[in-house]
């Protein structure tokens, strides 16, 4: 860099780590980096990225850090307390080591969390924009059919169709996926329709763009990040409903346990024992927190106006 | 000006209707032009007469219930309004440039403004994306956007409204078109940067030996830019001339009241502006015969029920009203 490396806009330094992306080399690339960059800023996002990770790894590698099965009960140590010997994070009213347990049921509970979440939005971002693009028949088709979706209360629609399949984490993956898809169209919809009558969606036919163009690089980018923060906003709730579901015996079945589930069970013991409850529902807290420090970080690094530079 | 030019682009009898045929409005109502290459023909007339709606029928960008409904428009021998959406696709941007009214909006906040010309010009043109940003440089460097190769990277916010529409009018010149229109390109900008843009485009569009067709409502901006004007009233054409016999020697009563509009830096402070009474009439809703004879100070009982057609009173001279005789009579 030269030595009066100014800001073009606000005359002033600009700040020692951030280079100009001209100089980084090609555009693509500078500019995702330039994004990450944008929400490696943000002190609050990076921290909980950085925190899923780890939970993410430990959940990946439970057999590695837990001595014990989550299913083996020590029956001489029912209910002990958190720091016993040989039990770190104390056991269950069956004596199962709860460390175990909650890196096992990890895995359920970010899986019900996560993927639904993804799939529905990615479906749902998909049919809402075709439908605020097209309008006419596609929107009235597309968007009267997820009204029928939307007409029941999500538990309920959930609990109807795992219901109706049997018993496992697919199924729990299948019924969140399906009720939250016309949440997702809904949002994408309505940001579409706020989207197609800006003067730069005129302008770019005027330029000659096709209508898969304008789809892609005019609408899409405008209506990605509203709905992407929606996804992470819903990540911890749909947590707690996949252990409402498995809670009902429509997910997972017992002995396999989510976060939820354990909270469940654990309610028998809640004077006795507390932390059986405490700690599972500790963790979903602090990962829908989690979830929701990412989802502002995701859009301010998405909207190009919030770039801090 | 040589007289035997090829005309850019014919127009004949466009006619842009909104609504169904019994409860709508023709807001272009059978409009005729030449567009001649290196002049500019200016399009002047006050809000919801129908300037735009002629520049994106032109385009065919009329969205429903917007429909065309009559006239052709000739580009090299092929009439737009029958060509399919493929071939459009190619026109606009291709050989037809335009430039939209609000700089603000008119650029996409999600694409940094690199990619938004470099798509353009990816449009219509067989190069690479290397290329193509090269030429968005170039582009860029030629509206006068200082920095150029750092500033494709910028996002539309980082631009103040007149170097937004500079940055739109390199994405309109792009592909070197034919013909640019431009629709109101300087009303929402600074006075102080109005007369830049449009120098900017009087430039560019002598040095591409392209047409212009620049729609606006500020006579000022007439005088300075255009060499041929047409004046629109409810969807019609009333006057089509020169631009010096519409300023020394107008013709029709409403371009006349117009004039009288308008303030200039010398005018005698004691004599008031002249308003034009009373509004532009409803299109839903037309009177029987001349559409201004409910505010025309000549009226007479025949414009009352008989609706004049633009005729011609010189040879570079048309008006539409029914007391304007053949040149040598006075009104």
């Amino acid at each position: 860099m030269t030595a009066p490396d100014l800001h073009p806009h606000t005359d002033r330094p600009r700040p020692a780590s951030v280079t100009p992306m001209s100089l980084q080399g090609g555009v693509p690339p500078a500019q995702r980096a330039w994004r990450l960059k944008s929400f490696a800023r943000d002190r609050a996002a990076l921290a909980a990225a950085i925190f899923l990770v780890v939970i993410a790894v430990a959940v990946v590698f439970a057999p590695v850090l837990s001595a014990y099965t989550p299913d083996e009960a020590d029956n001489l140590a029912r209910n002990a307390p958190m720091g016993t010997a040989g039990h770190l994070l104390g056991t269950d009213q069956q004596g199962r080591d709860m460390l175990a347990r909650l890196l096992y049921g990890g895995r359920v509970s970010l899986i019900v969390g996560v993927v639904p979440t993804i799939v529905a939005g990615l479906i749902g971002l998909l049919l809402g924009v075709l439908a605020g693009f097209f309008r006419g028949l596609a929107d009235q088709i597309i968007m009267r059919c997820l009204d029928v979706i939307f007409a029941f209360p999500m538990v309920l629609l959930a609990i109807a169709i795992a219901g109706a399949m049997r018993p496992g984490v697919l199924t729990e993956v299948i019924a969140i996926t399906v009720v939250l898809i016309p949440y997702f169209a809904r949002l994408a919809r309505t940001a579409t329709d706020g989207v197609m009558p800006m003067p730069f969606i005129e302008a770019a036919r005027a330029a000659g763009g096709s209508s898969f163009t304008i789809l892609t690089r005019y609408v899409l980018p405008n209506v990605f990040s509203p709905v992407v923060v929606y996804a992470t906003t819903l990540m911890g709730l749909m947590i707690v409903v996949g252990s409402g579901l498995s809670f009902l015996g429509l997910g997972v079945q017992p002995p396999t346990a989510d976060w939820g589930a354990m909270v469940a069970d654990g309610r028998v013991v809640l004077r006795k024992a507390p932390h059986v409850t405490v700690l599972p529902g500790l963790l979903i807290l602090v990962v829908s927190l989690a979830f929701n420090f990412i989802g502002d970080g995701i859009r301010d690094a998405l909207d190009p106006r919030t770039i801090r530079r | 000006m040589s007289a035997a030019q090829i005309p850019s682009l014919v127009v004949e009898n466009l006619t842009t209707r909104f609504g169904s045929d019994r409860d709508g409005a023709t807001v272009v109502d059978g409009v005729s032009f030449v567009l001649t290459p290196g002049q500019t023909m200016a399009l002047v007339g006050e809000s919801g007469s129908g300037k735009s709606a002629t520049a994106l029928s032109l385009m065919r960008l009329i969205e429903p219930p917007g429909r065309i409904i009559a006239g052709r428009v000739l580009l090299d021998g092929r009439d737009l309004l029958t060509m399919p959406e493929r071939g459009m696709e190619d026109v606009r941007g291709g050989q037809i440039g335009m430039v939209f009214q609000d700089p603000l909006t008119s650029l996409n906040p999600a694409l940094t403004i690199g990619r938004q010309i470099t798509e353009t010009i990816l449009a219509h043109r067989d190069i690479t994306p290397a290329e193509a940003e090269r030429q968005a440089i170039d582009l860029l460097v030629r509206v006068g956007v200082s920095d150029a190769a750092r500033r494709i990277h910028d996002y539309p916010h980082h631009f103040s409204g007149g170097m937004r529409q500079r940055v739109l009018i390199a994405s309109a010149i792009s592909c070197a078109p034919a013909i640019i229109i431009a629709d109101e390109p300087t009303t929402a900008l600074d006075v102080t940067v109005q007369a830049k843009i449009l120098r900017l485009l009087h430039d560019l569009q002598q040095e591409m030996h392209a047409s212009m067709l620049l729609i606006t409502h500020d006579l000022g901006v007439v005088a300075a830019m255009a060499d041929t004007v047409m004046v629109m009233y409810a969807g019609r054409i009333v006057e089509q001339t020169d631009v010096d016999t519409l300023f020394h020697a107008p013709r029709h009563p409403y371009t006349k009241a117009l004039l009288a509009c308008v303030a200039g830096i010398e005018d005698d402070r004691s004599v008031p502006l002249q308003p034009i009474s009373g509004m532009a009439p409803d299109l839903k809703d037309l009177p029987r015969g001349c559409r201004f004879a409910p505010r025309c100070p000549l009226v007479q009982d025949v414009c009352r029920t008989t609706d004049p057609a633009l005729r011609a009173v010189s040879r570079s001279h048309s008006v539409a009203c029914l007391l304007v005789q053949e040149e040598t009579a006075v009104v």
